[in-house]
């Protein structure tokens, strides 16, 4: 009995140190979109996908990038299923538009914002995050500073709106004030049954570091407009990571 | 309200301009000449050849007899005419409504503008005393009518105010010249002995009709205000536009920003009753000296919220150069349309359409509206043509975005050649080749034809396949081109997630 109230009272005082830092508790469960990434609930606080954050991608190849692009398209489609636009900024933009729709999405929700510079992305994301108008904004971009991200981390702390970062190929993979940075990875397609073919996609999750949460590596297929989790056997981790060691 | 014209006469108008050109000219008798009838006739003389006798509408040899030595300048109308327009244009930092009166004067519509320089008498100083330091000798009146104030401007003493209600008074003590009338009528009236207009002012109409005509009457009711008679301004008055005075010339760009907001609170307010809202606005400074700063914003959505476009407008005050000082602010909607109610037409559910155009204008403001993108679907296979961009924010897809092929998320811009090594033609590909690198590829679907669509374009069709290489990306490539034709090309043209 007593290990349980010891419990509790170290989980309400969890809780508080959460709301100092500026997570706000999911007070009405209508209000929070579901990421559908459940198997991972126990890598983030409060087990729910920090929304009103700004979230880091790292895509250190072109390959990785529309991988990363793919989640982010699939959470995005939980994001905005209250009907709020998102804002798309890119500096040098292939993504196309009716590719989106099958992650969920109705690709003219999302207004597409090309600029040239990377200075420029910034700006408009930082404009869009004040915006509480939209649903999410997504940046494409290769180089941030600490201070530009601290600035991105103020304004969606004011209008509770979602941002990802995504750095293709970065020269510096430098600390940002972002509450999480995540790498995704192509897999091998998914298939049932052995068909021929190309299945359902598959990415490698790895969630570098998370505010208040638990790092980790997951596999994560989209299938029928939602994440499926695929466990990882053993058959499938070890060489996977034995390349990463010594590579 | 009452009106109030303010008649500005400048008896020297072509030789001054000439003498600010030339300074050497300004101590020595000059005319202005041009051939008329087969004579040179003198157009223009100033003040110094007037004094010698010599006044416009001589014969140039005339002028000769009596001053030998004088200068003769070549006149061109149209240049004076120009020169008009351009100080009628000065005049509009004093009042909107200026109109050029030929062949040397000015009409202003003063109404409601004097008492922001202190009184008539104080506005009429401040012009004339700004055109006198410009080099321009000048005269003017104030009155209610244009022919009062005509009149009184060339025939009155100096620079004198007809008060409200007065034109009478003043015009009896006139000369019959004073009525703006065609040389004939003039002659005659002379010819009976009227010197003044009060000797023959109160006569019955009736008389005065059968004796000189209906202009007379004409001109004489214009005087006093009992016929009608309007201007034509150099410059349309624009129904959306706002001018602010400033006290002391404004130098800062706080100083620009405070003016700006009052004019945009004062618009958007009058806007916001009419609903209608900005598409297009102007914001001018006019600066002391004579140069015109301006700045302009478009937005995406009509829009009168004085806030947001204050915002728009921020983002370029930096382009004004206001050197000695800006003495006039003048904001202008040039484009206007009536503001939309916020109907949820855009985003399904919820979503605010208001906010979002204030957001894209902001952005469209700084970087431009040509970096903003929305897309809707076509009825077109073809990838490149399948989707079409809208410049609307409102417009709505007209057909369901197609949801039975799979598209790759990332689409090259143009198809790359690729070197592929095929098992069997019509077999999908086993490996190919990009940029000097190679894929072994583990997996493949299709093909999926798309043909060209004849009635738009001609060409091979193409057979996509989805493919995925060893390491788990996915690819969309395409052959161009049957085997049985011989000439087959593979090419790369998008990436699956």
């Amino acid at each position: 009995m007593e290990g349980t109230a010891k419990k509790e009272i170290i989980k309400v005082l969890r809780e508080s140190i959460l709301k100092i830092e500026g997570f706000k508790s999911v007070t009405n469960e209508m209000d929070q979109p579901d990421c559908m990434l459940n198997d991972m609930a126990s890598a983030f606080p409060y087990g729910r996908f920090p929304t009103g954050a700004i979230h880091e991608f790292i895509s250190p190849t072109a390959a990785c990038a529309t991988s990363a692009n793919g989640f982010i398209a699939g959470l995005l489609s939980a994001l905005m299923a209250n009907g709020l636009p998102c804002l798309w900024i890119s500096t040098k933009r292939s993504l196309f538009p009716a590719g989106l729709k099958y992650y969920g999405i109705e690709p003219h929700q999302v207004i597409f914002i090309d600029v040239k510079k990377n200075k420029d992305a910034l700006w408009v994301m930082e404009q869009g995050l004040k915006c509480n108008a939209v649903a999410v904004v997504v940046a494409e971009l290769n180089e941030v500073s600490f201070s530009e991200s601290q600035r991105l981390q103020l304004a969606v702390e004011q209008s509770r709106v979602t941002g990802f970062l995504h750095r293709k190929r970065p020269h510096k993979e430098n600390t940002l004030a972002c509450v999480s940075r995540w790498k995704i990875r192509p897999k091998k397609s998914y298939i049932i049954d052995d068909l021929p073919g190309v299945g359902f996609p598959m990415w490698e999750v790895q969630l570098e570091k998370i505010r208040n949460g638990k790092p980790g590596k997951w596999v994560f297929g989209w299938r029928d407009k939602q994440f499926v989790s695929i466990p990882l056997t053993p058959l499938q981790k070890i060489p996977v990571l034995k390349m990463e060691q010594y590579g | 309200m009452a009106k109030r014209i303010l008649s500005l006469w400048f008896p020297y108008l072509a030789t001054d301009r000439l003498s600010k050109h030339y300074p050497e000219l300004k101590n020595k008798p000059f005319v202005l000449s041009a051939s008329e009838k087969g004579r040179i006739v003198i157009k223009a003389a100033n003040l110094l050849a007037e004094q010698e006798g010599i006044t416009a509408g001589k014969v140039l040899a005339d002028a000769r007899a009596i001053f030998p030595s004088i200068d003769d300048f070549k006149y061109d109308l149209e240049v004076i005419n120009k020169l008009l327009e351009s100080l009628a244009a000065w005049c509009l930092r004093f009042t909107p409504i200026a109109a050029v009166d030929p062949p040397n004067g000015i009409m202003l519509d003063i109404s409601g503008c004097a008492h922001l320089w202190g009184g008539e008498p104080q506005y009429l100083k401040t012009i004339v005393k700004r055109l006198l330091d410009n080099g321009y000798e000048v005269r003017g009146a104030i009155a209610d009518t244009i022919g009062t104030a005509w009149g009184t401007a060339r025939y009155g003493s100096g620079f004198s105010i007809v008060e409200k209600g007065k034109q009478i008074e003043m015009l009896v003590s006139l000369p019959s010249d004073a009525l703006r009338l065609e040389t004939p009528v003039l002659q005659r009236i002379r010819k009976l002995g009227f010197r003044k207009i009060g000797q023959f002012i109160n006569m019955p109409s009736a008389t005065l009709r059968r004796r000189f005509g209906e202009t007379l009457l004409e001109r004489l009711g214009q005087a006093v205000g009992s016929y009608p008679e309007a201007l034509h301004p150099i410059k349309p008055q624009q129904p959306y536009q706002e001018r602010l005075s400033c006290l002391e010339p404004i130098r800062t760009a706080t100083g620009i920003e405070i003016g700006l907001q009052n004019l945009l609170e004062s618009i958007c307010n009058r806007m916001g009753k009419e609903g209608k809202g900005f598409r297009t606005g102007i914001f001018r400074g006019y600066r002391i000296d004579g140069k015109v700063e301006q700045i302009s914003i478009g937005t995406s959505r009509a829009s009168n919220d004085p806030l947001h476009l204050f915002k728009l407008f921020q983002l370029k005050i930096q382009h004004i150069e206001p050197a000695l000082g800006i003495e006039l602010f003048e904001l202008e909607a040039s484009l206007v349309e009536d503001v939309e109610e916020d109907q949820e037409v855009l985003w399904n559910v919820g979503g605010n359409p208001k906010k979002i155009a204030e957001l894209l204008d902001n952005i469209a403001g700084k970087i431009g509206m040509n970096a903003i993108h929305r897309y809707l679907p076509t009825e077109h296979h073809w990838p490149e043509r399948s989707v079409k961009l809208t410049s609307s924010l409102d417009e709505k897809p007209s057909i369901a975005w197609p949801a039975d092929k799979l598209r790759p998320l990332h689409l090259l811009a143009k198809p790359e050649p690729i070197d592929v090594m095929v098992q069997l033609p019509d077999y999908p590909p086993m490996l190919f080749t990009h940029k000097g690198k190679a894929y072994k590829l583990m997996k493949a679907d299709g093909p999926e034809r798309i043909e060209q669509e004849w009635w738009m374009a001609t060409g091979q069709p193409r057979d996509y396949y989805r493919v995925e290489d060893e390491n788990g990306a996915r690819y969309w490539l395409f052959r161009s081109g049957h085997y049985e034709d011989g000439e087959v090309q593979w090419f790369l043209h998008g990436f699956f997630a």
